[in-house]
Order: C-alpha cells, then structure tokens, then sequence
C-alpha cells in the first residue's frame, strides 16, 4: 500500500496556475491527489506540517552537467543528486557532452541506468549531432519514439547553418526541442571573457556579444523556414533580447533560459583574475545584465537554469585564461534568485515559474506543477532565513561556486521526490 | 617613510606619482653605481631571489639577475623546461613547493595575464611581474620612464606615441596607466585590427594613421610585432604593415625634430622599424632602455625588500 501524507500548514505555490494561498497538500505514493484550503486525508496519512512555509512545484534545472560516464573525478551522479536535492531541485536536464557523448538510445539508455537509484530525477539530453561534431545528425527519430523531447549539442555551438537547418527541419516532425549554445566560434573560440574595456585593462581576449547574437539570429531565420521548436539554452545580452522579442512576436516557437550568475553578477567580479568566475558564455557588463533581468520580468526570458558544471580544482587552479570555464550551481539555484524577490523586482510566482511550469513545458514533463495527477516533486523552502552561502558547506564534490560568501535570504527546507523526502534541512 | 610601501610589484595600474618617482629617483643612483668598476652593494645579501620564467625571454631573465647579483642577493633561475608544469603540476603546486623554499623575492615571467597575481597570492616573499600575457609587464614601462627622465628631464606634459601591436602588448599597457600618472599625454597608433577595444577609455587618443598620431610627438615608442600571439590576419601582409604602420625617416619627420624613438626589442627591422632608424644614435635611445632596465630593477628588488630588511 502506498503512502499517504499530508502536507499542512503550507503556503502552496504555484506558477503554472497562480496559485499563492495557505493551504494542505496531499500525496499518494508519487502522485499529488488532492491540494486545497483544507483537503480530506486518510486517517493513518503521514503528516508534515510545513510551519507556514512555502511549498511549490520541486524545480527543473535545463542545464546540468555531470561527470558520468567518462569524467567521475568531476562528480557522480550520485552525488550530483544530493546536491540537486539540497538545492530543491527534482528533475535535472543531463547534457550530453559525456564519454561517450549521450548521441544514441543506447549511451542514453546507459546514463538512465545508473541514474535510477539517484535522489533526483535524471532527464539525459540528447546530442543532435553525432560526437556533437556539428556534421551528422543523431537518430533524434530514434530517439524521440524512445520518449527523449530535448536535442543540443551542450557547449558546442552548431556552426553549420545548413546542418542546424535540417536538424530543425527534421526535429520539427517529431515536436523535439532543439537547444542551442550560443557562440559563434570563430568569435569565441580564443576568448575568455567579456569583450570591452575590462579585458582590455586585465590582457585577457576576449568573447563579444556578437558571438552571441550572430548565433541566434541565423537559427531565429532558420526556424521561420523550418518551423519546429527553438531553445536559446543561455542568453547574456541586450542584443539577444532584442532578437527573441522579434521572434517571439513573429509566433516563433522560440524559448530561452539565462544561467543564475548572468543574472546576479557582471564581468566586474572577475577583476583579480577569479577563475570561478570563468563562464561561457561569459558574464557581460551591467547593462546586458540588466537587460536580461528585465527580459527575465517581461517573460522574453522562459527559464532559469543553474549551469552546474562542477570542475576539478586543476582545471580552477591555474592562470584565468587556461582556466576551464564552468561552476556549480544546484545548490545555490532557488536562493539567490529569491533576492529578486526580496529587491521588489519580481514576483515569487513569476520567479518560480522559470524553475518549475516552464521548463516542464519545454521538456515535454508532467512535474512542475501543483496539481492532482502530477508528479509529487515538491520543494518546501522557507522565504525569509538570511545566512551566508558558504562554499565548504556544499555536497557537491567540487566548490567552484561564483557564490561563495554572498548573503542570501531563503533557504531549501525539504525536497520530496515521487511523494519521498529526499533531503531534510533538520535531518 | 617610503612611498612604495606595496608588498609586491605586480603592474603599474594602482600605483602612485610618488611611488613612481621613488622608484625612479632610487633608479637614477643605482644608473650611476653601474657605471663604476665596482658595481656590486651588498643591500641583498643574504636574500634569495629566483628568477621564474614560465616563457623565454633571456633579456629580460638575464637583466634581473644582474640586477640581483649586483645587489649582493643570491639568484637561481628556474624556466619551464626544467619545471614541474610540464608534468602536469598547477601553477599554484608549483607556488607552494617554491614558498617551502623560502625565497625572498620571486620574479615571475608567464604567458597567461594574472597568472604572476595568482601565484603571488600563494607565497610568502615579494613578487615581482616581469611580464604576464598581455596584461602587464611593470618594470618595461619604469625603465622606458626613466629613459625618457634622463632624456626629456620630465614625464608630465610629454606627448608620447605608442605605435603598432598595442593589441597583444602588456608594454602599452604598463606604460598607458605609467604615463597617464605621471601626466603625459598618451597617443595609440595602429591599425583598428591591434588596438585593443575601448583603448580611449584608457585615457588615450587613437589614431590609425601613423602620420597623422605623430604629428607634434616627443616621444615615438615602437612595440614588436607580436605574431606568435595572433590567430589568424591581423594584417594582410608585412609589406603593408611596414608601408602603413612601420618607423622610417618619412614618417619620423611629423614627430617633433628632436623626438626620441624607443622599442622594448627584440626588434623585427623591416617589419616595425626600419633598420636605419633603429641604428641613429643621434634619435634611438633602445640601447640606454636596456641600461636603464638593470638599474631599475635593482631599484626594485631593493625597495621591495626593505621591510623585510629592517628598513622600510
């Protein structure tokens, strides 16, 4: 028989249909069965009572890297789960660029096996080329019947305008996603950091926002012929915005997320060479900065991910520019977009709904919301505890964190997981 | 009370007039020692100095360790062939193991910019950048500063031209923040393609015609053609750079007639400066800049160890 619990005494959150109320909760084994006011449960029901806090939809993290199989000195996944769960995240979207690289069933298939026991749920991203060498499409056919909605080639740009041309064109038959990084290599392939006077002072090369938008442009022209759907997987700048805007209004199926660091710092704290501060794409001036945080409020912006790329301390510890580009970020995903929250810049609802509804809409998922019938991934996080992000205090194997030190308010107080608690604050 | 009271010398930007000029004044005496028979003092004695080039540069190498040994310190030199970091190690293992040794000055040369900052936040002793990647390289433009002193009697209100791969030259960079402190007027010239962006920012004029920026210039300072720093055209060829961007007579002519012409060498004769003028006594002051480097270096390793010696 499966478990009952109720969750009482909770502020329910949920984006998708904007709902902010005190309210119970209620769970059966891994489905929600019932959410309201006040909702009848079982006498033997398992209680929990949220003390008032808030409890919203577990979140969804699009860009995820992990280190199996082929790097696991980076990190597992066992261990990726826990720091997915201490942050208050459920599903993780896995990018590709493993060894082998995630680019047919089998490899996927691979992947999916040993993540089944990890705390999370582990979504494997599909290569949408083989080797994520931009020549060859995968078998996204294949694939797609085998249930997998999303294809990219991770940090590799698709350069080939007529190879990206028929993976749209292609994906566009079986409703797949295709996500894109963007950065046109010729442009980025030498850089380090943001273009502009900074790298001027520190003599470090660096990446112009063109390289960016040369990128988004052609595939935005390319999905009006093709049709399909389009993810910009990181935007940075307020050209970018300008281009989504457009498509947007064009009724291009086109969606795009931004990474937590491109929203909360700009190019400025990598002054002293701080390698964990190395990005790509890069983190840019404050006005692209800006103008993603309002692209984010407008809803040009549709998802927020963490970029969790742990990195081994060789590839940090060493002069910026041999420095690999990449931090960890689960952990620190919910709270510091909270200070959006807290700044009166945002609407919690509108902040969650870039972790939690849309992304599963891009994804094809189920979770995401608080509804009867949905998965029960949830995550209780409490809005108002102020504390100090501490790198030492993280799971993750790796502490490349851009937030060490930065005083946070709002804390992941559980995470539930197909009705299971899967990380606990208190213990 | 000294006032370069910093713990190493890593770059020019953040430095004051007054710790330039004590720098320089302390520079133009040890000029003079040079000159004696008995160029040795015996200020570093006791101390260890080692010399860490992480990229090949035997002029510069070899001026810090005379400056050294002249001032009594013992000197090793350590360059990459014979380091760890081709096994593998980090550039902050290779920190630590040096500290263990406990030197007292290191002078780093690398090829990353900020590379010399981070190893210098891992070490105990003083750190001095002889030059890393295309951010710095501090101790060029004090020698270029008091070549120009020696020469002009004066920093402030010079106009001073820096011309060619400003893009790729932690040169310009030392001597952009060195002149605008000492209130010179700044000149970049180059083609747009090796200028870095956002250089008027720097507190420079920029100009891509050469006749034009050095109209009126006391100063015409050459950088090298960094090409082993380029990836792909820069330039279309050698030929044009030289028509266009290269120091002869002809373009000499618009500086003022009694302007100085300087180049950190080693030079590409034919490609930046043509040979001729590089050789006249009479307006190359490049052989007095490598005079001048070994003195101020000394000046350096001395006041940067002279905390440390009881002095400071």
């Amino acid at each position: 028989m499966s478990t009952v619990t109720l969750y009482k005494n909770a502020r329910l959150l949920d984006p998708a249909s904007n709902l902010d109320m005190k309210g119970e909760l209620l769970t059966e084994g891994d489905k929600i069965i019932a959410l309201g006011e006040s909702v009848e449960a079982p006498a033997d029901a398992e209680i929990v009572d949220v003390g008032g806090k808030c409890l919203c939809p577990g979140l969804i993290d699009m860009r995820v890297f992990v280190g199996i199989p082929g790097a696991d000195y980076k990190d597992t996944i066992e261990n990726t789960g826990e720091a997915a769960a201490a942050g208050g995240v459920t599903t993780v979207l896995v990018q590709p660029n493993t060894d082998p690289v995630l680019d047919n069933t089998a490899h996927i298939e691979f992947l999916e096996n040993r993540a089944k026991n990890a705390l999370v749920n582990f979504v494997p991203m599909a290569a949408a080329t083989k080797k994520m060498e931009g020549k060859e499409m995968t078998e996204i056919g294949l694939m797609t019947n085998a249930g997998h909605k999303v294809f990219g080639d991770c940090s590799s740009t698709i350069e080939n305008a007529a190879i990206m041309n028929r993976v749209l064109k292609y994906a566009s038959t079986f409703d797949a996603v295709i996500v894109q990084h963007l950065a046109e290599p010729s442009l980025s392939k030498n850089g380090c950091m943001n273009a502009g006077d900074l790298a001027s002072r520190l003599g470090l090369p660096g990446i112009p926002t063109a390289a960016e938008t040369l990128v988004l442009e052609r595939d935005v022209r390319l999905l009006k012929g093709t049709g399909g759907r389009y993810h910009a997987s990181q935007v940075t700048c307020a050209d970018s915005i300008e281009i989504l805007k457009r498509a947007k209004d064009a009724d291009l199926n086109v969606t795009a997320g931004v990474a937590v660091p491109h929203l909360s710092l700009n190019e400025f704290a990598i002054e002293d060479y701080r390698t964990f501060m190395k990005l790509s794409p890069p983190l840019r001036g404050e006005e692209d900065r800006i103008a993603v945080v309002e692209a984010l409020k407008d809803g040009t912006i549709d998802v927020i991910v963490s970029g969790h790329d742990p990195e081994d301390p060789e590839s940090k510890r060493v002069p910026f520019e041999q420095a690999e580009p990449g931090v960890v970020g689960l952990e620190t995903l919910l709270n510091v977009c909270l200070e959006m929250h807290h700044n009166g810049s945002m609407e919690l609802l509108d902040i969650l709904s870039k972790m939690t509804c849309n992304p599963a809409k891009i994804m094809g998922l189920e979770s995401g919301v608080l509804a009867a019938g949905a998965p029960a991934d949830l995550c209780i996080f409490d809005l108002n505890t102020p504390y100090t992000i501490n790198a030492e205090d993280m799971v993750s194997v790796t502490k490349n964190t851009c937030f060490d030190g930065k005083p946070v308010q709002g804390r992941v107080l559980k995470t539930v997981v197909g009705g299971k608690c899967v990380f606990d604050y208190n213990g | 009370m000294s006032a370069f009271s910093h713990p190493h010398l890593l770059g020019i930007e953040g430095l004051k007039e007054a710790a330039i000029t004590e720098i320089l004044d302390l520079a133009d005496e040890y000029v003079e020692q040079n000159k004696q028979t008995n160029k040795k003092k015996d200020v570093l004695e006791g101390l260890t100095q080692i010399n860490l080039f992480f990229e090949n540069s035997t002029r510069t190498r070899m001026s810090f360790e005379l400056a050294g040994k002249r001032l009594g310190a013992d000197v090793i030199n350590m360059s990459t062939s014979t380091s760890s970091i081709k096994k593998g190690e980090t550039l902050i293992d290779t920190a630590s193991t040096l500290n263990a040794m406990r030197p007292d000055l290191l002078v780093v040369r690398h090829g990353m910019s900020g590379a010399v900052k981070l190893l210098s936040r891992k070490v105990d002793c003083a750190v001095l950048n002889a030059g890393d990647g295309k951010h710095e390289h501090p101790t060029q433009a004090l020698l270029d500063a008091l070549t120009i002193r020696r020469r002009k009697g004066r920093l402030a209100r010079l106009t001073v031209a820096i011309c060619g791969d400003v893009l790729h030259s932690r040169v310009a960079r030392s001597n952009i923040h060195l002149l605008n402190i000492m209130g010179a007027r700044v000149r970049l010239i180059g083609p747009p393609t090796l200028i870095p962006s956002g250089a008027e920012r720097l507190g420079c004029e920029v100009f891509h015609n050469m006749e034009e920026g050095l109209k009126g210039c006391d100063i015409v300072m050459m950088l090298r053609l960094q090409t082993e720093r380029m990836h792909g055209g820069y330039f279309p060829s050698v030929s044009e750079y030289f028509t266009l961007y290269g120091l002869d007579y002809e373009k000499l002519e618009n500086a003022k007639e009694d302007a100085l012409i300087m180049h950190p060498g080693p030079m590409n004769r034919g490609v930046e400066i043509d040979a001729a003028v590089a050789d006249d006594l009479t307006r190359s002051a490049i052989q007095e800049q490598v005079e001048m480097g070994v003195a101020v270096r000394m000046a350096c390793l001395d006041l940067l160890t002279r905390k440390k010696r009881g002095e400071g």
